[in-house]
């Protein structure tokens, strides 16, 4: 399956006409930073992870998406999450206040003075496995051109090209099972991959080199 | 840079949204906060921090001190986490940082064309057009294009190496030093470092204003 949110080599989308950089600002709406500081706080109340985060967000209407600025696939999939996760109801979301008879929360809230530690320390995922890694440095691989349903990191542009294990990057959680709140881990590689075995031809311009990281499970070896 | 007034074909408006959003947003909000799951100081704390106090003046600081020390410069290129943590840049979006250096030979291009991945703790959040769907889409189909929008033209013989951001390693572009700057120190050179070049959609002018292709 590929949905909008996967747009490697989508046409027809218009130019992209930059700010210059030295006057855009960081928000460009009093909303958006509200939009953007709720995202993170609810996320640290620990109900969900990143890739369960980012598969709210994908999981909608292509149109809807698309259309949306970024801000609003991001109300769109907090939104989600707080319902999926049973953390509001469907009713107080639309009226906006907590249903009369609704237990406290037993969760912790983020506070102000934990923001600064908290953001420092991140969430490295790396996660050790009990396996060696099944390619090496300048192995030929190709990626798997099966489209799995749910949330994966393969862009539907890589899928089935043939390209090259340039570096092992150690194992990190596996996204397409972390979607689904399974952390598991699974060996990481970065792979090149010519312009040429992407897109056929040669490339406007010239020809280039597409780097991308690619877990275990997304490759094939090819002999 | 490219005009503003073309058809930038979006039936929304990124300067003014509408103001429905603003009513959406300040429902959830009252609402989460009377239920106890958000506070407003910690809202307004992350606010501050990626408005004023994170941002690519860090990556700029990074690059400086990689073109003035050799030594930090090798240690950057092999280990950039350390490397950058050694300078105070750590955290989210930042946990597994890679630095790729461009050369004579090599320009390179970052991108996230599933999302927005983006290295926060060194250039703070992404602009809108690194978050854009004309952006996401070409920048793995025609890098030479997307350059050329942000008036950058590198030679032909410079092999072009784009990065899209498929997992949680997170890339910060090594420009170029410019001709001209040999005697200059950290904090000037950290000056004429710009976002966009450690993003790699431009390269460093050299001083006196012209660029260096």
């Amino acid at each position: 399956m590929r949905a909008a949110h996967d747009l490697g080599g989508l046409q027809g989308l218009g130019p992209i006409a930059p700010e210059p950089e030295q006057s855009e600002p960081v928000f460009h709406a009093e909303w958006e930073k509200r939009m953007f500081a709720l995202t993170l706080a609810c996320g640290f109340l620990g109900q969900w992870n990143l890739d369960e985060s980012r598969h709210a967000r994908e999981r909608q209407r292509s149109e809807d998406y698309l259309k949306n600025s970024y801000y609003e696939n991001w109300w769109v999939g907090l939104r989600r999450l707080l319902i999926e996760k049973g953390l509001v109801s469907e009713g107080e979301l639309n009226s906006a206040r907590p249903e009369p008879h609704a237990k406290p929360s037993a969760l912790s809230p983020l506070m102000a003075e934990r923001v600064a530690a908290i953001l420092a320390k991140g969430g490295p995922v790396t996660m050790p496995v009990d396996r060696l890694p099944g390619f090496a440095v300048g192995d030929r691989v190709r990626v798997k051109s099966n489209a799995p349903a749910g949330h994966t990191r393969i862009p539907g542009y890589i899928r089935g090209r043939i390209g090259k294990v340039v570096e092992h990057h150690g194992s990190h959680v596996f996204p397409d099972t972390s979607a689904k709140g399974q952390r598991t881990g699974e060996h990481l590689f970065s792979v090149a991959f010519s312009s040429e075995a992407v897109w056929g031809g040669s490339a406007p311009g010239g020809n280039f080199v597409l780097r991308l990281d690619m877990w275990e499970p997304y490759l094939d070896r090819v002999s | 840079m490219s005009d503003h007034d073309d058809d930038h074909s979006h039936d929304h408006d990124h300067t003014h949204p509408p103001s429905e959003m603003e009513l959406k947003v300040k429902a959830l909000e009252s609402l989460l906060v009377e239920k106890g799951l958000v506070t407003t100081a910690a809202l307004d704390a992350l606010i501050e921090t990626y408005e004023h106090e994170v941002g690519p003046r860090n990556g700029a600081r990074v690059v400086a001190k990689a073109w003035s020390d050799a030594g930090f410069k090798q240690w950057l290129l092999s280990d950039a986490t350390a490397a950058i943590a050694s300078l105070g840049f750590t955290g989210r979006q930042g946990e597994h940082m890679k630095v790729v250096e461009n050369t004579a030979g090599i320009h390179n291009l970052v991108v996230c064309t599933l999302c927005s991945c983006y290295p926060w703790p060194v250039l703070g959040l992404p602009p809108v057009w690194y978050k854009s769907a004309p952006y996401r889409a070409r920048a793995v189909s025609d890098p030479r294009g997307v350059l050329a929008e942000f008036g950058t033209a590198l030679d032909k013989d410079v092999e072009i190496q784009v990065w899209d951001s498929t997992a949680e390693m997170r890339y910060l572009v090594l420009p170029e030093r410019p001709p001209g700057t040999e005697s200059w120190s950290e904090d000037e050179l950290a000056e004429l470092v710009t976002r966009n070049s450690m993003i790699g959609v431009e390269t460093v002018a050299a001083p006196g204003g012209e660029d260096i292709v």
